[in-house]
């Protein structure tokens, strides 16, 4: 069919939109960043401890992010509640490192603060892995076969009810970690700061995320959730038990975000039943910015989200002037995400959800 | 879609989530026992989550059972119930085996009475208090403790000996209770007007300020009951349904007329709280229809719906305040039609980016505009202009009148709602039957099918934003004049959440399943605002549950319901075509 010249000149129009959106954004992030190294306001140590906080954070954000992208790929849907797995192991985690501290052993040096941040990663692991499996069995499980937004909106309600078990079972209260003197120390490391726990946060989420990639490349059980992701109906005529891949799935996120938990209230020491509200959507932008379904792609999209929130504020709009920037970090994530699904739909590293998936 | 995993093996494990899969060869004994320590989770959540002490403030039946109570009393009695549902026993068996799992329920109840009295754990577990001991124990303390535990089996035991009532009676005795229930929950509701008519001293017979008198609990229990018994045995439905049309209208009319004039008088006499509640479900249908058309007619899902819903509000606020960020004090009327334009306007430049993003991308593109909206909005950036945090104030109401008038405080903003919600409503069902309407439904069901048949996509969906956002706009419009004032704390996520659930509990395209979802979603928890900790948990129970039961929503229309019951809708051939998926 021809299309009218009317059609024609929405289409040049909104051609010229969207590329007036790309230049507006490349403009806003070249010349703000221009303008703030020109003003010299901040020393090249800030924009270093910028970057290490930004890394430790990412790598927060791609622990939790990992948990989304594998169950986005093996079951295409978006599990809203990942969140408040989060929280719950935060959660778990807090009681561990109070009892440790009340117990008198937690500030005894750094093998005791280490012991007590081993068994509160463990513990909330424990705790985090079967809420979501309750979660996928009473929300999602009997939803599998349901057109795509029905299991959203479970998974929103599941969300609602895991936040206010907690607010009800805990009290709406803020709980606060206790002190760790041995996180707060600094590396001896001359010009730079960078705390212990910086470092603690980074090499666990490192090591957990290595293991996870391994796990899934490696054991059979991860190449059978490849193969479902892949084909959900092929797999089970090869004889895949589909249940347990998506069991497993959801276990495996699940344990990461639990302890991602942890390590982000060991970093910001509070806890409170609206903890995961927000880094659960953060990570889910990660996820969407690395390819969603893809696990590299995750922990990728995670470290480049944490530097954007945690130097863009600073370097994209500090040179504007713009009043106290890091109000803002949360709109630069979020545009950061609107940008990806408009113009890069399939994500960094993600090619294998074509838009027709999508 | 894609075809997912039904039939397959895997998923053949499934049922044996369920305790009362009557196919399994788990003995009676170990079912029962199953259910009884899920029983036992159920009550301790319901205590341990505050549930059962917060909610005992509340009466059902004034002076005999609170709302506490009773949500206690229905998981232990439940737990018989289910523990000896579809099984054909003796009659001493099944009132045994009902016994035993309430029993094991009440044991657990027991338990945490004991180790309450060993343990204060009141630091973390704020509900594990004295004040829930004294409710499991009927305030006798720790010698108490037996009292959670005998309760339970007797309770289990009933459940179980109903099983043996014929099933009519069991219909009859289950409509009794919970119209008992419903009537005391919404005693308050009911009360407050009637005080006002001459059937005040009936009122305070029946209704305590909370909740049933005992006189009023006996009255509801046979009335309900023996209306039950009319229905069964006349069948009125049937009979209605068998008369000719031309009487059936007879009836109907009437009915129709009722209602209407019951809208319309709805708020006078209820007392300015409840004013305020249907008011604020008032806007929710308002807004509702206006998502409707976005999300249940072009199936755009659209979670960033409080961005115009912000930029209406934002807009009123800055034309009529008197206040320090006002610009210009114009009349609440000539604001809104503005307010409206410039939500379109936001509509069209928010949509077009997002153009070819579709299903659940769209609907995390679009909270990420939302939240962009949001957080601008409470920013340093804006407060120059907005206000940040601060607000805007002294936004004047629409139509200045004394306070007595019937026109005052939420009623005329209940009216302006009722009167756009109607305005919405009637567009909205012109829209459908239109050319713009059917190529809307066409996108919802395949876009590209859509495409290739040459409905444009581009200029349907950017008008399926912008009339979305234009009724977000004229919500956030009304809203800023119904509360005075607009903040960015107001501004929240959970606006647009909220709307996007009442659509799709109500029913997705449906206009009375968005007044229904509204009534469920908005209304009932407002009413509960003394509980508000707890609103959103059952909100979650209830998306979680509708989800599984009626997915369609409950007043889907009639595509939506034909495509939910065809499962899919949009691929019937395929999955008949493969043996696998049936």
């Amino acid at each position: 069919m021809k299309a009218s010249l009317i059609e024609r000149l929405t289409e040049g129009a909104i051609v010229a939109f969207l590329w007036l959106l790309r230049v507006a954004v490349v403009l806003v992030v070249v010349v703000g960043s221009a303008l703030t190294i020109m003003s010299g306001r901040y020393s090249l140590e800030v924009y270093v401890g910028l970057v290490v906080s930004g890394l430790t954070l990412g790598s927060i954000y791609a622990l939790i992010a990992l948990g989304y992208t594998m169950v986005y790929g093996i079951l295409r849907m978006i599990n809203f509640a990942h969140g408040e797995i989060f929280m719950a192991g935060a959660f778990a985690g807090y009681f561990v490192v109070t009892a440790s501290d009340k117990l008198g052993f937690l500030n005894q040096g750094a093998v005791s603060a280490m012991i007590t941040i081993v068994v509160a990663i463990l513990v909330a692991v424990a705790v985090a892995t079967p809420v979501a499996l309750l979660v996928e069995k009473i929300a999602y499980r009997p939803l599998r076969n349901a057109p795509r937004l029905v299991p959203l909106i479970s998974a929103i309600g599941a969300s609602f009810v895991l936040q206010y078990t907690f607010r009800g079972l805990f009290g709406p209260g803020i709980y606060s970690y206790p002190t760790v003197d041995f996180l707060d120390r600094t590396l001896p490391i001359s010009g730079i700061i960078v705390r212990y726990v910086d470092v603690i946060v980074v090499i666990s989420a490192f090591v957990m995320m290595t293991g996870l990639y391994l796990f899934v490349m490696r054991t059979k059980l991860g190449t059978a959730i490849r193969a479902v992701s892949e084909d959900k109906d092929t797999a089970a005529l090869m004889g895949i038990d589909v249940n347990r891949a998506i069991v497993t799935t959801f276990g495996l996120g699940a344990a990461m975000a639990g302890a991602a938990g942890v390590l982000y209230a060991l970093l910001f020491r509070q806890v409170f039943f609206m903890t995961g509200f927000v880094p659960g959507i953060k990570a889910f932008t990660a996820a969407v910015l690395g390819g969603i379904g893809n696990i590299p792609g995750a922990m990728l999209g995670g470290l480049f989200l944490g530097q954007v929130e945690s130097i863009g504020p600073t370097l994209f709009l500090d040179g504007f002037n713009v009043p106290s920037p890091n109000q803002l970090k949360d709109v630069i994530a979020f545009t950061m995400l609107v940008l990806v699904l408009v113009f890069r739909p399939s994500g960094i590293l993600g090619e294998r959800i074509a838009r027709s998936r999508a | 879609m894609t075809v997912t995993s039904a039939g397959m093996p895997a998923t053949g494990a499934a049922p044996s989530a369920n305790g009362a899969a009557p196919a399994m060869p788990v003995s009676f004994q170990r079912r029962v026992i199953r259910t009884g320590l899920l029983g036992a989770v159920i009550a301790l959540y319901l205590c341990m989550v505050g549930i059962v002490p917060i909610f005992n403030a509340r009466p059902l039946v004034q002076g005999v059972i609170s709302l506490g109570q009773a949500a206690l009393i229905l998981s232990l009695f439940a737990t018989g119930f289910v523990a000896t549902r579809r099984v054909a026993e003796s009659s001493g068996r099944l009132i045994a085996d009902g016994a035993i799992a309430g029993g094991l329920s009440g044991v657990a109840l027991s338990a945490l009475v004991l180790l309450g009295s060993v343990v204060d754990v009141r630091a973390f577990l704020p509900n594990a208090s004295p004040v829930l001991y004294g409710i499991l124990t009927f305030n006798l303390g720790t010698i108490g403790f037996w009292i959670p535990m005998a309760a339970g089996a007797v309770l289990g035991g009933l459940a179980g000996a109903i099983g043996l009532a014929s099933p009519r009676m069991r219909r009859s005795l289950f409509v009794g209770l919970i119209s008992l229930f419903a009537l005391g929950l919404f005693a308050g509701l009911i009360r407050t007007p009637m005080l006002q008519l001459p059937v005040a001293e009936l009122a305070r017979l029946l209704f305590a300020s909370d909740g049933l008198t005992l006189i009023g609990a006996v009255v509801v229990l046979v009335a309900s009951v023996g209306l039950h018994h009319v229905q069964r045995t006349r069948r009125l439905d049937l009979q209605f349904a068998a008369l000719p049309p031309s009487r059936r209208r007879r009836i109907q009319v009437p009915l129709i007329a009722l209602a209407a004039v019951m809208i319309l008088v709805l708020p006078q006499g209820l007392g300015s709280f409840f004013a305020q509640v249907i008011a604020i479900v008032a806007l929710y249908v308002m807004m509702g229809l206006g998502l409707n058309i976005t999300l249940g007619l072009a199936g755009l899902l659209d979670l960033g719906f409080v961005a115009f819903f912000a930029v209406g509000a934002y807009t009123v606020g800055l034309l009529t305040s008197t206040a320090e960020f006002g610009i210009a004090q114009w009349p609440f009327w000539a604001a809104v039609p503005v307010a409206v334009i410039v939500a379109m306007v936001f509509g069209a430049f928010l949509g077009l980016p997002i153009l070819s993003i579709r299903g659940d991308y769209l609907a995390i593109a679009t909270m990420g505009f939302g939240e962009i909206i949001r957080i601008l909005a409470g920013s340093d950036l804006l407060k120059p202009i907005l206000g940040g945090p601060r607000g805007i104030i002294n936004i004047p109401k629409p139509i200045e009148v004394p306070p007595d008038s019937f026109l005052a405080g939420p009623n005329q903003i209940y009216y302006i709602a009722l009167i756009g919600a109607a305005l919405i409503a009637f567009v909205a069902w012109r829209l459908r039957g239109s050319r713009l309407g059917r190529a809307w439904i066409a996108i919802r069901e395949d876009e590209d099918v859509a495409e290739a048949i040459g409905i444009n996509l581009i200029q349907t969906k950017i008008l399926a934003y912008m009339l979305g956002a234009a009724f977000a706009g004229l919500g956030g419009a009304v809203f800023a004049a119904l509360v005075g004032s607009i903040f960015a704390s107001s501004i929240q996520l959970m606006v647009s959440i909220n709307v996007a659930s009442l659509i799709i509990v109500g029913g997705m395209g449906s206009i009375p399943g968005v007044i229904v979802g509204a009534i469920f979603l908005i209304g009932l928890p407002e009413l509960f605002r003394e509980f508000s900790e707890y609103r959103f948990l059952f909100y979650g129970i209830a998306l979680i549950a509708m989800m599984q039961l009626r997915p369609e929503g409950l007043l889907p229309s009639k595509i939506v319901r034909r495509e939910f019951q065809h499962g899919g809708g949009d691929e019937p051939p395929e999955s008949s075509a493969s043996p696998l998926a049936l």
